[in-house]
């Protein structure tokens, strides 16, 4: 686990000038997730927010490979990469060793992008995928997805006379992802980068497919306040919203808060759920907090029946 | 005010050819500076070097030597105030102010170190 | 020739050989009929280690094209199959490789386009895309097929564009015809090493791949990707040319079949050809001056060559075994006209679409023999229907 004074040595590997929103909570996935994966590493990026704000030609964000071609298949485009890799080190030709990450936004995973992503899951390709859920189509103009949650306005499920925003809940994608059966499957968060880059160091030691589900506030279609990116994503946490969890070879194991807050601690503060604090939608909002007291539950259920067993230590590539 | 210089832009023959971008990090060349309205100050004195200001900001705009801040880079800070937010130092070692009012000083520090009046 | 290379080969068979003998570093597929052997029987050079390649089975078409575009930028020589509904699934990748300038090569196997479904020879499919970017090469038979798809690999990477090679569904798939093997030493030194400039995979040069083109550098590179399919006629070309210097066989960009001293002429493409040059054959050696034009390459277009090889002609009929759904003649049909609309003046103005086959309708030596007739009316004079339907019930 490297600290940041040695992560600060190194060479920037996602620099500014990229166009993305003052407060971006996508450009900091992006940035400490190279910062945890080093120079040698191949980047594919789904069609969203994060590739069109960091490759607007002629400038580009990234100081390592990258490349983008659509919006559903960055699972299969480092597939791709990963699988020449493969071939040309058995020919002989070719002895690097190299990071394979995707990034995609939850459009591009949740919803768009879904098949390509269990097919390269189901493959054992030897990456990682970064999910940067913002729990909306953003880079359109906040539409709702599959990853938006219940009560949330957006630009196709609107706050109106009648309707109340979003009516379904989320699903929940990483779960999904675990059912896979895959080495590694995680949960982490904007606003904890010793927990976000700890586990893209622990992803990248593992031969086989990963999946990181990286919760990331939007200051644009969550409407808040630019500089409390980090916050939110941290009270997304606290309030068992969106818990910190992994899944090691199908062993659970949840970072828990010191003190589980109310969600409505964290509605409070976008303006995407300003409705929700009205008296008369209070059924909503109990209706959120007793789904997310269930969802917990169930995390802590699944912690409980998988025991932790002593691993083998993993050390970072 | 506008960063930007007018950029003579190269014919198709003169491009690489299926759309790429040849070397790494070009985008460190984009001043995006001059989205900000408010403008992070440093404030020496009380920083402890933490990083953490560095390890949140979205485009790279805290500049450390050595393992130490040493100053903000403006053509690319947007002025985003998470520097601010984050920083755990009592009473913060980063003040946010206007860029009217940053416009404004440096009007007079520019004034105040000018050439003379002959 | 080595006579212990000469083979029984369906067409399927015929294009995978000559994939094992391209031995690509990538292939990435999912199963379509009536492509899938392609793969499949490639699947099994992979299995028994007769090639170095990885294999990426994909849960669709549309990652099929997405992997290869990823292992092509990459660096690496990349190579898939399909067919029709696959086909349409991938055409959003397809205009994305060819635009990212990266020299994929496709085995297409032509099938009618749903709906109806069907699964049955058509060339809807390879229509479907003909703007997509990609060199369209179409093939007669087993042995085009073979051929085509060592030449594609050199004319992918030269011109840097990728390329389809393309036959018939089922009548050239699964047709079982006498097929010339090159040896592997022979295959293996024509097609020769990949070595791109640029690649992901070299850290020392650092790439971005599909950057975001605003209204400022979009043109610019369209542009170049025009440039690049005009350039390519003449790198097909010479490929064409070593092929048939180093191996005998000649190809060009459309083949001229008895077109010395022909007044009426049947331009077609495909297996079609192949049964036109027999009703040729006939209706010369009865006095009637009949002759044939093959295009080969149908992207890039050889127009002017096309023009001139049509000089003099009567009367035209283009086969088309697909329809444009404009109202209008068949794909082949309008760029017929065009091209001879550009043409000096005095060129032959009769020209007459038919639309056959489709969904897998066979066509019989009766039917282009019908067509024949219709030119030799036309050429006297008679008016006939700008564009037939062949072998439809009415």
């Amino acid at each position: 686990m490297a600290n940041l004074k040695d992560l600060s040595k190194q060479k920037a590997l996602f620099t500014g000038g990229h166009r993305g929103c003052a407060g971006c909570g996508a450009a900091i996935v992006a940035r400490q997730v190279l910062m945890a994966a080093g120079p040698n590493t191949v980047v594919a990026n789904a069609t969203g927010c994060l590739e069109v704000v960091s490759t607007i030609f002629p400038y580009t964000a990234w100081n390592i490979p990258f490349v983008h071609s659509a919006f559903e298949n960055a699972a299969a485009s480092i597939s791709g990469v990963e699988a020449l890799h493969k071939s040309w080190v058995r020919q002989g030709k070719y002895d690097k060793k190299v990071n394979f990450i995707a990034f995609g936004g939850d459009g591009g995973t949740y919803d768009i992008g879904l098949q390509s992503l269990s097919g390269a899951m189901e493959r054992g390709h030897n990456i990682l995928y970064v999910c940067y859920n913002n729990e909306a189509y953003m880079n359109t103009g906040v539409q709702r997805s599959g990853a938006t949650p219940k009560g949330a306005d957006t630009t196709t499920a609107p706050v109106g006379k009648i309707k109340k925003g979003k009516e379904q809940f989320r699903k929940d994608l990483t779960e999904i992802m675990a059912a896979h059966r895959i080495p590694y499957v995680a949960q982490s968060v904007v606003g904890n980068w010793r927990d976000l880059t700890s586990k893209v160091e622990k992803a990248l030691a593992i031969e086989g497919p990963k999946f990181i589900n990286v919760f990331q506030p939007c200051r644009l279609g969550w409407a808040y306040d630019p500089e409390m990116t980090c916050e939110i994503g941290r009270l997304s946490v606290e309030t068992c919203v969106w818990p910190l969890y992994e899944v090691l070879n199908g062993q659970y194991k949840v970072t828990k808060p010191k003190e589980k807050k109310p969600v409505v601690e964290w509605i409070k503060l976008q303006g995407r759920f300003r409705h929700l604090l009205k008296p008369e939608n209070k059924p909503l909002l109990d209706d959120i907090q007793a789904a997310t007291d269930k969802n917990w539950e169930d995390l802590l259920r699944k912690e409980s029946l998988t025991p932790q067993v002593k691993t083998p230590e993993l050390k970072p590539s | 005010m506008s960063i930007q210089k007018r950029e003579k832009k190269p014919g198709w023959k003169e491009l690489p050819e299926g759309d790429l971008i040849i070397g790494g990090g070009t985008a460190s060349g984009f001043k995006t500076g001059d989205w900000r309205s408010k403008r992070p100050i440093f404030l020496k004195d009380k920083c402890i070097h933490c990083l953490t200001c560095w390890v949140y900001c979205p485009d790279s705009a805290i500049i450390v030597q050595d393992g130490k801040v040493i100053g903000y880079d403006y053509d690319h800070c947007k002025g985003c105030g998470i520097c601010y937010h984050e920083c755990p130092v009592k009473g913060k070692a980063i003040r946010m102010i206007s860029e009217k009012e940053a416009k404004a000083k440096n009007t007079v520090i520019a004034k105040a170190e000018g050439p003379k009046q002959p | 020739m080595d006579k212990t290379n000469i083979v029984a080969r369906t067409g399927n068979e015929a294009m995978a050989e000559a994939m094992r003998q391209i031995n690509p570093d990538v292939v990435a597929a999912y199963p379509i009929t009536p492509a899938t052997e392609v793969v499949q029987i490639f699947a099994g050079y992979v299995a028994d280690g007769l090639v170095k390649t990885e294999f990426v089975p994909v849960e669709s078409e549309h990652s099929a094209m997405s992997a290869c575009i990823g292992s092509a930028a990459a660096g690496g020589r990349t190579m898939t199959g399909t067919s029709s509904q696959g086909l349409a699934l991938m055409a959003e990748m397809l205009y994305i490789a060819a635009g990212l300038r990266l020299p994929i090569v496709m085995a297409d196997v032509n099938r009618a386009l749903s709906s109806p479904i069907n699964i049955h020879c058509d060339h809807s499919d390879t229509m479907m895309v003909k703007e997509s970017g990609w060199i369209q090469i179409f093939s007669e038979n087993c042995q085009e097929a073979y051929d085509n798809m060592l030449q594609a690999i050199r004319i992918a990477e030269k011109a840097k564009l990728p390329v389809m090679v393309t036959t018939d569904g089922f009548i050239i798939s699964h047709g079982m015809e006498r097929l010339e093997i090159l040896s592997d030493a022979d295959a293996k030194a024509f097609v020769g090493e990949y070595k791109p400039e640029y690649y992901l995979l070299n850290f020392e040069k650092p790439i971005t791949v599909g950057a975001l083109d605003l209204t400022d550098y979009y043109f610019e590179h369209k542009r170049q990707q025009i440039e690049a399919i005009k350039d390519s006629k003449q790198i097909i070309l010479d490929v064409a040319g070593e092929f048939g210097a180093k191996f005998g066989r000649e190809y060009g960009l459309f083949e001229k079949y008895k077109m010395d001293g022909a007044e009426i002429v049947i331009v077609a493409m495909g297996s079609t050809a192949g049964t036109a040059k027999v009703v040729v054959d006939g209706l010369r050696s009865k006095g009637v001056k009949a002759g044939l034009v093959k295009p080969r390459i149908f992207r890039p277009f050889p127009k002017e060559e096309l023009a001139e090889s049509l000089k003099g002609m009567k009367a035209i009929a283009v086969m088309d075994r697909s329809d444009s759904m404009n109202a209008q003649e068949g794909p082949l049909a309008l760029e017929i006209k065009a091209a001879l609309y550009d043409a000096p003046a005095g060129s032959c103005r009769t020209v007459l679409s038919y639309i056959y086959g489709l969904g897998g309708r066979e066509i019989k030596l009766e039917d282009i023999e019908l067509v024949y007739n219709d030119l030799s009316e036309a050429s006297k004079g008679k008016a006939k229907p700008k564009v037939s339907y062949l072998g439809v019930r009415e």
